[in-house]
């Protein structure tokens, strides 16, 4: 299958890793990867900062630069989760951008419903004989509902010792901007997670969405924890 | 809110004490309210149910408001009007005042607490007892309620064993929570035996009928619904439901949300007046008080579904880390960050929005399936477009926006970032960043990588 990435501008920027991740495991499982230059943002921040009109011209932008892929991953449940659920709400008025959308909306996956859901895989070939726990981010759960998915993915890596997360479904604090116009009641929130990432004696954390990885990494790191994070990628590129 | 919700916030977050009681109280209910959801195979009907009823109320507010007037008046009550907090207090000042009573006894109500009605009446000289425990806690300290359900889920036993101990005069009180119930009990009583007026809000009001509906704990609601002569409900105008059959959807919704019961101890249920039984005199206030302003936007108006349940602030980690007082209004947690500033205007509540990670955890256990974080984006951008965003940010934003337009300006500002960002970065980490000081106060960024993903993909 001919896969077009998009990698995210977050992932682009600060955590190209994970984009370089996705593509080492679908190449793995056979698959041509191909990356569109002209992606930049799918304007999540805009819009849920209340910056309609600039996140409607990013959308548009979005829907155009894939319009004719075959089909569109990202290593993002956030990212693919504001295209798929709020994008609807933003392209509605213009006809065209609309009926460009609904083509391209059933033909998006953030990459553990591509991998366990669309194609069916769940051992994709990985080695990381570590002691990992899964973050499930907000986006991943409540809003594309990827239910365990990453959990087969990761039960079925060779050596990984998965454990389970207390509290998994409560959230990081990130939410994009509210990390910075909250950062205080966001640090709170944190201060949990981290406190239950550091309870499982795991070395790695592990989630679907690099933004909460920055979030939950830049405290473990702070605190020099000892404890680092990974893109669920990132496993399962490993071998 | 001077500082609004990040400011106040900031004070709530140092008090250890608030954070305990929060912690252990708000995982408590959740807990709760998580196992008798679980025991109903046909929960996700029930919200669905609750959702449409009220859904319809909302589509013909306007008949079921007439209907329910007339109910109410053939049942031998009487129907007032009122736009908005001012009036609904006047009204009911002279209701008060027209029966020579100085005193009156409150059933716990959100919408009193919204009109500030206790002021307005002690202003007028006219005493209020707040009768449910926790109220009557708030109000003996002359503190606001926090939580909708648990108003004074910030004070453990310790303070109110030293708060009954000054203003009820009981200087031996223990702080056994027996104890500290009976002292409420006796100083209460005394109260219902004593007052001819009571006021109360009300769960549920039925437009068929024109009966109201009141749910609630201790029993002491239904002391004032039945005890006085004159009783006075007010009632926000979007607490209608069509038909008594519809009380069925909500009274199973209702307490597994809130409180976590399979059924609440107290309903309370009544129609008008009935001669020689209970109050002989009873009075509805309909009131508005900007709830038609909500009800004019689309995406906004589903707030008014509200049933007062509490679920959305047990959840919510923002509201289980600062607590109500936080949100300036007596509506805190997610549903107060999108009520208070649609009830007041965007304008003067414009950081409540923002107030939330948009995890969803609120949306998921709504019993009436309110999409909080679809109205919480789209209050946001009604501050950007109507009221005035911080400084510097709407410049921000639109330079942003214009970069990620157009791949070759992104790929530019990719790379002035890592070179702008470079001379901060000690042993692959910055630890501090200028104007990201919110971020690296507590948590270290990475340096940013050598390399993006997209020339990594050009090296190739």
């Amino acid at each position: 299958m001919r896969v077009a990435l998009f990698v995210t501008c977050l992932a682009d920027t600060l955590a190209p890793e994970a984009g370089a991740a996705v593509v080492r495991v679908l190449e793995r499982l056979g698959h041509e990867v191909e990356f569109r230059r002209e992606q930049t943002c799918c304007g999540q921040m805009h819009l849920n900062t209340g910056y309609r009109r600039e996140a409607r011209q990013l959308a548009a932008r979005f829907v155009r630069v894939f319009a004719n892929a075959d089909v569109v991953v990202a290593p993002s449940a956030s990212c693919v989760g504001t295209v798929r659920e709020l994008y609807p709400a933003l392209v509605a008025g213009d006809p065209a951008l609309e009926r460009e959308f609904e083509a391209l909306a059933s033909r998006l996956f953030e990459l553990s419903e591509f991998l366990v859901g669309r194609l069916g895989v769940e051992d994709v070939g990985a080695a990381f004989p570590h002691r990992v726990t899964y973050h499930p981010t907000c986006h991943s759960l409540r809003v594309l509902r990827v239910g365990d998915a990453p959990y087969r993915l990761l039960r079925a890596v060779r050596g990984l010792d998965l454990v389970e997360l207390p509290d998994a479904s409560e959230c990081c604090g990130f939410g994009g901007t509210f990390a910075v116009k909250n950062a205080e009641t966001s640090a709170a929130i944190l201060t949990d997670k981290v406190r239950r990432v550091l309870e499982t004696g795991a070395e790695v954390c592990t989630a679907t969405d690099s933004s909460c990885l920055i979030q939950i990494g830049g405290a473990l790191s702070r605190l020099r924890s000892g404890v680092r994070t990974a893109h669920l990628a990132e496993i399962l590129a490993a071998a | 809110m001077s500082g609004g919700f990040p400011a106040a916030a900031r004070d709530a977050l140092r008090d250890t004490q608030l954070r305990h009681n929060l912690g252990v109280a708000t995982r408590t209910i959740r807990d709760k309210r998580a196992q008798v959801v679980a025991e109903r195979p046909d929960w996700e009907e029930l919200r669905e149910a609750g959702r449409a009823l009220k859904q319809r109320v909302l589509r013909h507010l306007d008949e079921y408001l007439i209907q329910f007037e007339r109910a109410v008046e053939a049942a031998g009550g009487s129907v007032h009007w009122a736009r908005d907090a001012d009036e609904a207090g006047r009204v009911v000042t002279q209701l008060v005042e027209a029966t020579g009573a100085r005193e009156v006894v409150k059933v716990k109500s959100l919408t009193t607490d919204e009109i500030q009605l206790n002021d307005t009446l002690e202003t007028a000289g006219i005493g209020v007892v707040e009768t449910d425990l926790a109220e009557l806690i708030c109000q003996l300290a002359g503190e606001q309620p926090s939580h909708i359900l648990v108003p004074a889920i910030h004070k453990n036993r310790v303070e109110i064993r030293d708060l009954f101990r000054r203003e009820l005069d009981l200087p031996d009180l223990s702080d056994e929570p027996s104890e500290l119930a009976g002292a409420a009990r006796a100083h209460l009583r005394k109260k219902f035996l004593e007052a001819r007026v009571a006021i109360s809000g009300a769960n549920f009001g039925v437009a068929e009928t024109g009966t109201l509906c009141v749910v609630e704990s201790e029993g002491n609601g239904r002391f004032c619904t039945t005890l006085p002569r004159t009783l006075i409900t007010v009632l926000g105008i979007e607490k209608l439901v069509p038909e008594p059959e519809d009380l069925e959807v909500f009274l199973q919704l209702l307490p597994r949300s809130s409180t976590g019961e399979r059924m609440n101890p107290y309903t309370s249920l009544w129609t008008g007046v009935t001669p020689g039984d209970g109050p002989q005199e009873f009075h509805v206030v309909l009131v508005d008080n900007g709830r038609t302003d909500v009800l004019a936007d689309e995406v906004g108006r589903q707030t008014l579904a509200c049933i007062r349940c509490s679920a959305c602030l047990n959840v919510c980690p923002v509201y289980s880390r600062t607590g109500g007082h936080a949100y300036g209004s007596i509506y805190p947690g997610p549903i107060g960050a999108i009520l208070t500033p649609q009830l007041r205007g965007v304008e003067h509540a414009s950081s409540l929005p923002y107030a939330s990670t948009l995890c969803g955890a609120c949306y998921e256990v709504c019993p009436v399936k309110i999409d909080i974080p679809q109205v919480l984006v789209h209050l946001r951008s009604r501050v950007v477009d109507e009221a005035s965003p911080p400084l510097g940010e709407r410049a921000a934003m639109r330079a942003l926006a214009w970069t990620l337009a157009h791949e070759r300006r992104y790929e530019r500002a990719q790379r002035a970032a890592r070179v702008l960002a470079s001379p901060f970065a000690h042993d692959g980490l910055i630890t501090r960043l200028p104007g990201l000081g919110a971020w690296t106060d507590t948590r270290d960024l990475r340096r940013v990588p050598r390399q993006t993903f997209r020339e990594w993909w050009e090296s190739r």
